[in-house]
């Protein structure tokens, strides 16, 4: 038996009279990959914050790992094991890579500094930045940043990780690159939620496919079916036709 | 100095060349100030006890805007409340000024604790405001608490002022020791902050506080600390301040100028957001007073100048300017991955 690991329970978010998040359902189980794509201003990312805390719901329930987290606050969720990576980096910039690592594993797992070096050096060599690693992260290419984001977010040893359009404004090959990393990650075991514009290489990786629009569920299920969905085609038609 | 850590091929370091000549450097200048009260002037001594109470101010201030992003400009409501709490301490509790000094710190902090719940609730230039706000609040306060002098102050009576030493150049003594470890005490503390786990949660909500949030940084309970220390250890300079000075009075105590003021351009000057930065903004600070000492309201137009040429040009202060510049690093606080190989 699956464990479910997120669940949304007619989730409601509002700005104004602007609807963003419209009676949003989701169950999530342990081990799988959710990909979520949508036209821009669907509600992509209010929804992660909603998951990660960042935004409070006007109406609705999250539950993470059994445990209703609705009204915990963000660094409450992120240790009990949601991480999130943003979709325009925040690298702590006068911070070296390695350092950037060590705040979210010190604070993420709550260990001692010292307990998290090895783990953080582990990391950084699976997300290849090894070599980075005193580099301070404001010098940082924006493939770099992005694989920072997530490193970074790892290293907190999420349960659930939020991939917010990590591969958007990579070159085709920086984006295989980061693919075959997300892979190894999900391989690992984690349970991942990723956004996604660049569909090839969203599918490389979810067993799942969401499609949002206007805040609502538009569909859900095995991707393939989801994107040979006539309602699907026309708006992601839409949007690639930009 | 060498924090070491084995890891399979790598370890963790944090000293560079740099830092080790520069800690022979800090301890000889130490030793130099320990002997400077068997050799010189009362006047070098008072300027030396004022130059170690603003480093320690702008030290704190540092911390707290430079590291935990909280911009308060009414830092002065508790060097006021520490030179008050001195007054209180030794006039009706009999606590001997020296203990007293520390001990009005320890009350600061206290009192801080209900000060930060309420400013919090206020965001960057709000924020700003309503510390300036809680200090005037603060000298209002005193000004009609006759027992303590009201508006007009009172001064330390004869027989305490006899009990921090005998003679005059005696307790210039004790004051000038008092002042110096306060100074390196909060150079060592903040040093310390950032060589810690906290450092790193500290200069991450400097860098970036969604980030920080995000990767379980409780953000509020570390701003709480900061607040609190900071408030602590100024209490403490402005205890000492008073007892330097012998009397106090709202104005003097709760004066945004003196005590606020000047620190920030102290630290913005030097380099916020480093250890070294309120270092040499203090020496700035005490070089361009003494050369328009002469000069004048001529003076704070200069310091005014130099401050927007600084920010216009080198926003990130002196030190910041040469640290990048040049790679220094006086004080190491980065940790750094050493390997054979690998390593760029």
């Amino acid at each position: 038996m699956q464990q479910t690991l997120l669940e949304l329970n007619d989730v409601h978010k509002s700005f104004g009279s602007f609807k963003v998040t419209d009676g949003m359902n989701l169950a999530l189980d342990e081990g799988q990959a959710l990909g979520i794509i949508g036209p821009n201003g669907a509600g992509k990312s209010t929804l992660f914050n909603l998951i990660a805390g960042g935004l409070k719901p006007d109406q609705g329930t999250v539950a993470f790992d059994g445990k209703d987290v609705t009204q915990q606050p963000v660094h409450q969720r992120c240790h009990a094991g949601i991480g999130r990576s943003y979709q325009i980096p925040h690298p702590f910039a006068n911070m070296s890579v390695f350092e950037n690592l060590l705040v979210g594993a010190a604070f993420g797992t709550r260990r001692s500094e010292v307990d998290c070096y090895d783990g953080c050096i582990e990391i950084l060599r699976r997300t290849g930045l090894l070599k980075k690693a005193n580099k301070p992260a404001g010098s940082l290419t924006l493939l770099e940043r992005k694989r920072l984001e997530m490193a970074r977010a790892l290293a907190t040893e999420p349960k659930l990780l939020l991939l917010d359009e990590i591969a958007g404004g990579l070159t085709e090959q920086e984006c295989l690159a980061l693919v075959g990393t997300i892979q190894d990650i999900h391989a690992a075991g984690t349970t991942i939620i990723w956004i996604e514009h660049i569909v090839h290489a969203l599918l490389s990786v979810v067993g799942r496919l969401m499609v949002i629009d206007f805040g609502k569920k538009l569909d859900d299920g095995d991707p393939q079916e989801v994107m040979d969905n006539p309602k699907v085609q026309e708006i992601y038609m839409g949007i690639s036709a930009e | 100095m060498n924090t070491q850590m084995k890891t399979e091929q790598f370890s963790v370091v944090r000293n560079t060349t740099t830092s080790r000549g520069a800690a022979v450097v800090t301890a000889m200048i130490l030793i130099a100030l320990i002997s400077v009260p068997f050799w010189a002037g009362r006047a070098d001594l008072r300027m030396i006890i004022e130059f170690a109470y603003y480093l320690s101010l702008a030290q704190m201030w540092n911390l707290l805007a430079g590291y935990a992003g909280l911009v308060s400009i009414g830092q002065q409501a508790f060097v006021g409340l520490g030179g008050y709490m001195l007054f209180v301490l030794a006039i009706y509790f009999n606590v001997p000024p020296i203990m007293a000094v520390f001990l009005s710190g320890l009350i600061v902090a206290l009192f801080a604790i209900p000060t930060a719940l309420t400013v919090f609730r206020l965001r960057g230039a709000y924020f700003a405001i309503g510390t300036w706000v809680v200090a005037e609040v603060y000298r209002l306060g005193f000004a009609q608490v006759t027992t303590l002098g009201g508006g007009s102050g009172q001064s330390l009576p004869a027989s305490i002022v006899r009990e921090i030493g005998s003679g005059r150049s005696e307790r210039e003594m004790i004051i000038y020791f008092t002042a110096l470890f306060i100074a390196v005490a909060s150079i060592g503390l903040v040093y310390w902050l950032l060589r810690s786990k906290h450092g790193l949660s500290l200069t991450a909500i400097r860098d970036s506080e969604a980030a920080s949030d995000s990767l379980g940084v409780d953000i509020f309970k570390t701003k709480l600390a900061v607040y609190v220390i900071s408030a602590g250890i100024t209490g403490v300079v402005g205890a000492l301040i008073f007892l330097q000075k012998l009397r106090i009075s709202p104005d003097a105590a709760f004066n945004l100028q003196d005590w606020t003021a000047a620190v920030i351009f102290i630290v913005v000057i030097g380099g916020i957001g480093t250890i070294e930065g309120p270092i040499i903004g203090t020496l700035i600070y005490f070089i361009l007073r003494g050369v328009l000492a002469d000069y004048g309201s001529v003076y704070m137009i200069v310091l005014g100048v130099v401050a927007v040429v600084m920010m216009l040009k080198a926003p990130q202060g002196v030190w910041g300017f040469l640290s990048k510049k040049y790679d220094l690093h006086l004080f190491p606080v980065h940790r750094r991955l050493k390997a054979k190989d690998e390593l760029e």
